[in-house]
């Protein structure tokens, strides 16, 4: 444990910070490698959040819930450029609206 | 038991036509005709009818009274039973849907060439759940027969339909259904309110009659039914999915639909409607008045207006079922016999109109009279015997829609001579537009290149069936008349029993 | 013997059953003997049955079985004889049966001989029926069954769209007179209890008093189907149409028996009009005013067989004058003998159809008398009838009737004179016929000469035009049900001139149209008169009317429905279903960033929710 110490409130404003940031790139990014990496931002900024709360409370979970996160994310990047490559390969686009195919 | 094998033979009988059909494609018709006149010879000589039976009043709250009860556990719980009855009404009524059956089988002899299994199938369930309509006296078997009825029904309009099939029977079935789920609301909500009052569950007809429901509750639980049943027979304006649903149906389709299953509805209005609500259907019944009035001078406006001979015989239907109405809501003996010859007469009349529209459809590829015109010297046997139903739809006395009509009207005279007198009309615009199809039919300048077949033995057959059946029904109606009798005594007693109990205890209350 | 009754109507509906199921396939011999030999047969039992009826005189009633019966209301399949009966039923199986046998060759070369005999035995049935029932109920079988059966045959040669198109106007126009006559029945059972007619006359008198509303109400709803079927104004616009069928089938059915059902109605029901004294004025008014339009239509029309509908027309006017005024026994002796005359005339015309090529316009026949004789006597014969010269049958019935109007208190003379005026055209209008066509030149040769099977009935329908008069009155009495009319008779001034009226309409025809010595041709050709003309040549306009007020109308109408507007309703919530759907399968539109973007003010509005800031 190192004498110094960051005060929570200034990682849970990161955290929030980072989650905004991933949220607008995934509403405002049209690319869907964009969105990807969006989407891992979120995920990284909650999981500060947790490892943040978990040195807070002086508790294991924290960390224990990153390493969850740390798989889901990882998971979800497989299968994420997976269907990066198939868009690719179908659509001849990264775009995601070209990938529409839903009638409204 | 014998109720239950009524039905059971239908459904066994659907399924072993279904499957025969891989040995050959002609069989499951002569199975479905064999299997439709064992059941009625079933009912003929296992029943064992005597006048002396039939003569018997029945208590409508007394199920041994009745010809036949057949009841059966199902799900006590909720006082659901398996309860069956027959009485001279549901008698007449099952005879004449077998009756009506066979004859559409026939008429759809040539008529259908695909899937002939499946047809002959979707045909005797539908003519079971029909017969099972008719004899369910729990509510929740007969709303069960209800819908069941209507899925095999659907399926021929849907399958062996002509052009605009899919929309028609898309149409016949969202009305059908909706106005079904009205009449469940209507029957759960007794059901619960029933037992509020005696504290028990029970969907049975007899335990029903007697319920408390009263003022403006009541009055919404009638109005319940009455949707189901007038969307059936049909009535204005809910008539609209009626002509789209016949003209596209197959022939045989169109004989069951109008010769059988409107009926479903008016025998739901006399069997239902009135008994389990007298006062507020009494009430209700200058609404239903003018609705059936209108209801028959306006099917006979519009069935001048139509070039389609299908559609211009359904809109007579409309204008036929209106009677119907008519008589069931003056509700005096006279009228009640008269909606109840309608219903028979009309069932004749109505499916071998269908039926020379479905065999000048099959000869001439198109059901536009516009295009037809002096088939008569084409087809002298089709057009004599058009040019009787054509007379008998017209109303001709001494045929069977005659003694309905002026049955109904003259009992219908003594309630509200006015709605009579309007109704009355419709001798004059029912003969124009029966007159004009004739013409342009049958009458006129022929197409002397044209080569047609004449009626065969079969459809000639068929068609005198029918022929005598009306002259019958027009010349010596008596034995029509004391089946129906007894029953209909016994309904208009209830009622008056109940009207004047409501009348000496609290009248203000029954109307809202 | 009074026994044998139902079997009179019996023959006429076997025979056509016959005919109807063998569907055309018997030889024509054996239709012939068939059809004309039922009506024979019938024939033959009615004068049985009338010589033991006169024996006793009393009224015979017969049930067969019990037609419908519920509670009170119990029409029963039943006969009842009376004088009344007995003389309509000897016009229809008599006279029907010397038309049958006309028929017999008049329509030999046409295919549909089987299908035309069948439908006019089917006739003889339904009207014995009409005549003979009990009840009301079964005499409105008859009534709509004479109505088809005519239906049938004016529509016979059915190729033709406009033989279609009178047949059907022929049906509809009674059938207005049909419903009302039917919420007349309505009325009579609900306020009565019965359809049957003694019965009924009896409660009748017994809970109405004269001149009560009910009763009146009643006999203007009887005489409106009588007026249809009799086609009498404002309903008489389809006999004239009518006559586009076969003309035996205009004699029988639109002269002798058919179109004179109104009158045995109103005469069967005379105990009725006689607790409504407005309703008999009414019967007595359209009579005249019928038989005077009429009247001045026929002196117009140049087709043979329209001439002698419309004087049809104006006959059976004077027998509901007759009704009205009350002389009922005149009224229907004035039927026997029209039926004589008229189906003479109607045969004659047929005749000479049959023999010029099917020609129906006078002025293309002439000097015919020598050509045609035997057509030309029965012509004769029937004209002078019809114009009701001395001595002749018509002579007796109308003298019976102008008598017994001019003895009505208050409105009777005027009814004589109008009676009178009608006479006199009566006369013009047949001697025009007469002189017309069997005079003058000859503009058309006869290709054949009628048979014996025409002969024959012609000649014995002469004989009793002429004598039938001596010969019917008997039966009149026997109609025994009416009421006497009173033995007071008129000054022998008012007789004479009854009596010289006719010839002076006689002498004006032949001055004009004979002699030559008068010359209308300019008072014809003037503006005015040529309207006037052009006017009673249309019947009165009535047809323009009834086209311009009911037909027209009716048909805007059902072409403005025909396109179901009850649709309307639900295919605006179809409509509306579909706009939802619309606005909903927007948000579904599988664009992923509205997806996220959503679902973040989703949680957010969650969660404000949930924090209780909203």
């Amino acid at each position: 444990m190192g004498s110094v110490s960051i005060p929570l409130d200034h990682v849970l404003l990161l955290s929030a910070l980072l989650f905004i940031c991933g949220l607008l790139g995934l509403m405002m990014r049209r690319n869907i490698i964009f969105i990807l990496i969006s989407l891992e931002v979120m995920l990284n900024s909650s999981a500060v959040a947790f490892v943040a709360a978990g040195a807070r409370w002086g508790q294991p979970d924290g960390q224990i819930v990153f390493m969850l996160i740390l798989a889901v994310a990882a998971a979800e990047v497989a299968v994420g450029l997976g269907l990066v490559l198939q868009i690719q390969r179908r659509f001849k686009s990264l775009d995601m609206d070209d990938a529409n195919r839903m009638r409204g | 038991m014998i109720l239950v094998n009524l039905i059971l033979i239908l459904l066994v009988g659907g399924v072993i036509a279904w499957i025969s059909e891989r040995q050959h494609p002609n069989l499951p018709r002569w199975i479905a005709l064999l299997v439709i006149l064992f059941d009625l010879g079933y009912l003929c000589a296992v029943a064992d009818l005597s006048w002396s039976q039939i003569a018997v009043v029945p208590n409508p709250s007394d199920a041994t009274t009745w010809l036949f009860h057949y009841k059966a556990e199902w799900i006590p719980r909720f006082g659901i039973s398996f309860e069956l009855a027959m009485d001279g009404l549901s008698l007449l009524m099952v005879v004449l849907t077998l009756v009506l059956g066979a004859i559409s089988v026939s008429s759809s002899w040539t008529d259908i060439k695909q899937r002939t299994g499946f047809f002959e199938a979707n045909l005797l369930w539908t003519l079971a759940g029909v017969i099972g309509v008719f004899l369910a006296l729990d509510l929740f078997l007969f709303f069960l027969f209800w819908e069941v009825m209507l899925v095999p029904m659907y399926l021929m309009i849907a399958i062996w339909g002509h052009e605009g099939r899919s929309y028609a029977s898309m149409k016949f079935f969202i009305f059908t259904q909706v106005s079904g789920l009205m009449m469940l609301f209507a029957i759960l909500a007794l059901v619960v309110l029933n037992q509020h009052s005696t504290g028990v569950y029970s969907f049975s007809y007899f335990d029903l009659l007697g319920h408390n429901v009263g003022g403006d509750i009541a009055y919404w639980l009638m109005l319940g039914f009455f949707i189901a049943f007038f969307v059936k027979l049909p009535g204005f304006p809910v008539h609209t999915w009626l002509p789209d649903a016949h003209t596209q149906a197959p022939t045989a389709g169109s004989v069951i639909l109008a010769g059988i299953l409107l009926k479903t509805g008016a025998y739901g209005l006399i069997r239902f409607v009135v008994p389990l609500f007298p006062n507020e259907a009494m009430a209700f019944s200058p609404i239903a008045l003018a609705l059936g009035a209108v209801g028959v001078i306006y099917g006979a406006i519009l069935a001048f207006g139509q070039d389609d001979f299908k559609r211009m015989v359904a809109y007579s239907s409309v204008s036929h079922m209106g009677f119907v109405l008519l008589g069931v809501f003056a509700w005096n003996t006279l009228a009640l016999q008269g909606a109840v010859m309608q219903m028979i007469a009309h069932g004749l009349s109505t499916a071998a109109l269908f039926m020379i529209a479905g065999s000048l459809q099959e000869r001439l590829h198109t059901r536009d009279m516009s295009k037809m015109g002096g088939l008569w010297q084409n087809m002298p046997r089709m057009g004599a015997v058009a040019m009787f139903f054509m007379l008998a739809s017209v109303g001709l006395p001494g045929l069977g829609n005659f003694v309905a009509e002026f049955m109904v009207l003259i009992g219908l005279f003594k309630v509200a001579p006015w709605v009579a007198v309007v109704s009355a009309l419709v001798l004059i615009v029912g003969a124009i537009y029966l007159l004009i199809m004739m013409q342009r039919a049958f009458q006129g300048k022929p197409n002397e290149g044209l080569r047609l077949s004449d009626y065969g033995g079969r459809e000639m057959l068929t068609m005198a069936v029918m022929i005598v059946g009306l002259v019958w029904l027009g010349l010596y109606p008596q034995p029509v008349l004391d089946t129906a009798q007894p029953v209909l005594d016994s309904l208009t007693r209830l009622v008056v029993e109940v009207s004047e109990a409501a009348s000496t205890t609290d009248i203000a209350g029954a109307f809202p | 013997m009074l026994k044998l009754l139902p079997l009179i109507p019996l023959f006429p509906l076997v025979s056509s059953i016959i005919l109807m199921v063998t569907l055309g396939k018997l030889p024509k011999r054996m239709v012939a003997i068939l059809g004309a030999g039922s009506v024979g047969m019938a024939a033959l039992i009615t004068l049985l049955v009338g010589l033991a009826f006169m024996e006793t005189g009393q009224p015979h009633h017969q049930v067969l079985w019990t037609w419908m019966r519920v509670g009170e209301f119990s029409p029963d399949i039943a006969f009842y004889l009376d004088g009344l009966t007995l003389v309509m039923m000897s016009v229809i199986t008599g006279v029907g049966f010397l038309i049958h046998l006309f028929s017999t060759e008049f329509m030999e070369d046409d295919n549909s001989f089987s299908r035309y005999f069948a439908y006019l035995n089917m006739f003889v049935f339904a009207m014995l029926i009409l005549v003979m029932a009990d009840n009301l109920l079964l005499l409105y079988l008859g009534w709509e069954g004479v109505g088809a059966c005519s239906y049938l045959l004016v529509g016979f040669w059915y190729q033709n769209p406009d033989n279609g198109a009178a047949a059907r106007k022929a049906f509809v126009v009674t059938r207005i007179g049909d419903t009302a006559m039917a919420v007349g029945l309505f009325l009579l059972f609900t306020e009565l209890g019965t359809l049957d007619i003694q019965p009924l006359a009896e409660a009748a008198k017994s809970q109405w008093e004269v001149g009560d509303t009910l009763p009146v109400v009643a006999c203007l709803l009887l005489l409106g189907g009588a007026v249809g079927k009799s086609a009498q104004l404002p309903l008489h616009t389809w006999l004239p149409d009518a006559m586009a069928g076969p003309t035996p089938v205009s004699a029988l059915i639109h002269a002798a028996t058919m179109v004179t059902a109104g009158v045995y109605l109103i005469a069967r029901t005379h105990e009725l009009f006689l607790l409504a004294p407005p309703a008999m004025l009414a019967v007595a008014l359209v009579g005249l005013i019928t038989s005077l339009m009429a009247a001045f239509t026929a002196l117009n029309q140049h087709d043979i067989k329209r001439i002698l509908a419309y004087s049809t027309i104006s006959q059976i006017g004077y027998m509901f004058l007759a009704l009205g005024v009350g002389a009922w026994a005149a009224g229907i002796f004035h039927l026997v003998t029209h039926a004589f005359f008229k189906a003479l005339l109607f045969l004659a015309a047929g005749a000479v159809i049959h023999c010029l090529h099917h020609e129906h316009n006078i002025f293309k026949m002439g000097g015919l008398r020598t050509r045609l004789p035997v057509v030309f006597w029965s012509f004769l014969i029937g004209s002078a009838a019809l114009a009701a010269l001395p001595l002749t049958s018509g002579f007796f019935s109308k003298d019976m009737i102008l008598l017994q109007a001019y003895e009505l208190p208050g409105v009777g003379p005027w009814l004589w004179v109008g009676g009178l005026l009608g006479a006199l055209l009566t006369a013009m209008y047949s001697f025009r016929l007469v002189f017309v066509v069997f005079f003058g030149e000859t503009k058309m040769e006869p290709d054949k000469q009628p048979g014996v099977r025409m002969a024959v009935p012609l000649s014995l329908l002469c004989v009793l035009a002429l004598v039938g008069g001596f010969f019917a009155l008997p039966l009149v009495p026997l109609a025994s049900a009416f009421p006497v009319a009173s033995e007071h008779h008129p000054s022998h001034l008012i007789e004479g001139i009854s009596i010289a009226v006719p010839l002076i309409g006689l002498a004006i025809a032949y001055f004009i149209f004979l002699g030559g010595q008068w010359k209308v041709d300019g008072l014809v050709n003037s503006a005015s008169g040529q309207m006037l003309r052009k006017f009673w040549f249309s019947g009165w306009a009535m047809d323009w009317l009834y086209d311009k007020f009911w037909v027209q109308p009716y048909k805007s109408l059902t072409h403005l429905l025909r396109r179901e507007c009850m649709d309307d309703i639900y295919n605006t919530i179809v409509k509306f279903c579909q706009l939802l759907y619309r606005v909903f399968s927007y948000t579904q539109a599988g664009r992923l960033r509205w997806y996220a973007t959503s679902m973040v003010f989703g949680m957010i509005v969650v969660i404000a929710l949930l924090q209780g800031v909203i």
